[in-house]
């Protein structure tokens, strides 16, 4: 098994915590895994995205430019990386605030919309759990159980009380993600 | 017991840092391995391990603590980026010429000047064909992974101990910045001052009674003594490049072509040499895991099997020039990099191989 994922949308919309939950959830299943963000000074309120690769086997590259799965969380994300998305592989997109949808026929399609859940649940903090419950609907490469460990593992013990309220989040993106047929 | 844990390879280095004994930490903050200091600040090694920990005002006076330091038979360390790194080079030189035993850290962004935060290999010539004046030559050891940021802080001090040189941990932005597992070792104790006094005689502790005074200096004004002293350092060098060369090789038994990388470029050529046989183009990877000393013979070997080598760093080209001289001439050899911050992706090695090595 290996999934070569990136995760791409603003500063802030929690990116990058969002690729270390699911880099820590294959550490607690014992995979190989590198998690290697963009880094610079576009971070605030610009682009951000991640590569994390999950493994059975050493991880050669740990920079990549094509993905088995893109999840694209903003415009100037999915004009970057549509293209970048592996034919065959899986595309995730929240469609808030995207003038353009995408257009690739030989790909899986499927759209969350995280932020508009989010705003519901009045709590915006979960945005990336709803898009990682999500992902792992469709591309269920690790447990559950280990994404909850993983979860406890990258929050700071302060803040082990959002755990529940995360878990919800991550029910929740499972439930609302929905496939795009461009197939007319 | 294994201690598993996610984090960046600046972490790794800050952590293992710790583990492994050493008494201090110099630097001033300088993207992309800042998290280095802040690790170790968060950690306050002070309060266990006694490790002090230092912000200094500058790159220069940071070299200059290691001297200080090092001196006195402590294990000191430093790390920096690029430019910081320029601005250190007389300090390693003093230190080269002192004989002096430090760690420096060098996690390579982008030049020339200020250049970019983002990762590159261009420091390639600094790091191992000197950088600061005179004739020296610093141990380089160059990290592929977050695990190697960890372990070689240690096999770092060892060898700088070991031959009483300066070592330099080559990195770059990417193997600082990316996450990986890593294990991590059990607490080391920091070395006592009766171990000082075993392990570094030379060191400046005190003098009691019991023995006379020891000088550290690269000062010696009689060239005849100055010649002596090169003398020594060249034969030092010697022995070093006799002993402890190291180096990776991946899928080379059966390679028509050759790729030489280290680093994260090593890393990028790993998935390179994947792709390419999935092509079915044989190709191996040699990873220098020394920069120096360099794997010269182990080159020069796989130049008689080979129908030629691609050398493949994130820079204009400058380890390509030691692969040549390995090579000798048996075959030809190329470079392939992006540089300026740019990070080469794996098919774009494979296109520069068969444009530069298989079809030219």
């Amino acid at each position: 098994m290996k999934e070569e994922i990136i995760i791409a949308g603003f500063g802030g919309q929690g990116v990058l915590s969002m690729g270390k939950i699911l880099a820590y959830s294959g550490v607690m299943q014992d995979m190989e895994v590198t998690w290697m963000p963009s880094y610079g000074p576009e971070m605030r309120g610009g682009t951000a995205n991640v590569t994390v690769i999950l493994s059975d086997q050493r991880i050669s590259s740990p920079v990549l430019h094509e993905f088995d799965t893109a999840i694209i969380l903003n415009q100037q994300s999915l004009d970057k990386f549509e293209k970048e998305v592996k034919p065959g592989g899986t595309l995730i997109y929240d469609s808030n605030g995207i003038t353009r949808h995408p257009e690739r026929t030989d790909i899986n399609i499927y759209r969350v919309d995280a932020a508009e859940e989010t705003a519901r649940m009045q709590s915006a903090k979960t945005f990336n759990m709803i898009v990682l419950g999500a992902y792992l609907k469709v591309r269920p490469v690790v447990k559950m159980e280990n994404v909850l460990k993983g979860l406890k593992k990258s929050l700071p013990e302060r803040h082990h009380h959002l755990i529940p309220l995360n878990e919800k989040a991550i029910l929740r993106g499972s439930e609302i993600i929905r496939e795009v047929s461009l197939v007319e | 017991m294994r201690e598993l844990k996610l984090m960046k390879g600046n972490e790794a280095i800050a952590e293992a840092a710790i583990r492994c004994g050493v008494d201090g930490y110099f630097g001033y903050p300088i993207t992309p391995q800042s998290e280095i200091m802040e690790t170790l600040m968060a950690e306050k090694p002070w309060e266990t391990t006694g490790m002090v920990v230092l912000q200094a005002e500058s790159e220069v006076a940071s070299i200059n603590m290691l001297y200080g330091g090092a001196g006195c038979g402590k294990r000191v360390m430093t790390s920096s980026s690029s430019p910081g790194v320029s601005l250190m080079q007389e300090g390693i030189t003093y230190l080269a010429g002192a004989e002096l035993p430090c760690v420096v850290v060098n996690v390579v962004r982008g030049g020339p000047g200020l250049g970019t935060i983002q990762p590159a290999q261009s420091d390639y010539f600094q790091s191992v064909k000197g950088g600061g004046h005179g004739d020296y030559k610093l141990i380089v050891l160059a990290p592929n992974s977050v695990q190697e940021m960890a372990d070689f802080v240690e096999l770092a001090f060892d060898l700088a101990f070991k031959y009483k040189n300066p070592a330099l941990i080559l990195s770059d932005g990417v193997i600082g910045q990316m996450m990986e597992k890593v294990e991590l070792k059990e607490y080391t104790p920091r070395w006592t001052n009766e171990e000082i006094e075993k392990i570094s005689p030379w060191a400046t502790t005190g003098k009691g009674a019991h023995r006379g005074r020891n000088v550290i200096t690269s000062l010696e004004l009689e060239a005849s003594e100055q010649e002596k002293v090169n003398h020594r350092l060249q034969a030092k060098y010697k022995e070093i490049e006799k002993n402890e060369v190291r180096c990776e090789k991946f899928m080379c038994d059966d390679a028509d072509y050759l790729l030489v990388a280290y680093g994260s470029s090593a890393r990028i050529c790993q998935k390179s040499v994947e792709l390419a046989r999935e092509n079915g183009i044989k190709v191996g990877l040699l990873r220098p895991i020394t920069l120096f000393p360099y794997p010269v013979n182990e080159i020069n070997a796989l130049a008689d099997q080979v129908k030629g080598i691609l050398s493949v760093e994130m820079s204009a080209g400058q380890m390509v020039e030691d692969v040549r001289l390995a090579v000798n001439g048996k075959v030809k050899v190329e470079h392939f990099g992006r540089y300026g911050g740019a990070i080469p992706s794996p098919g774009e090695v494979v296109e520069a191989l068969k444009q530069k090595i298989i079809g030219g």
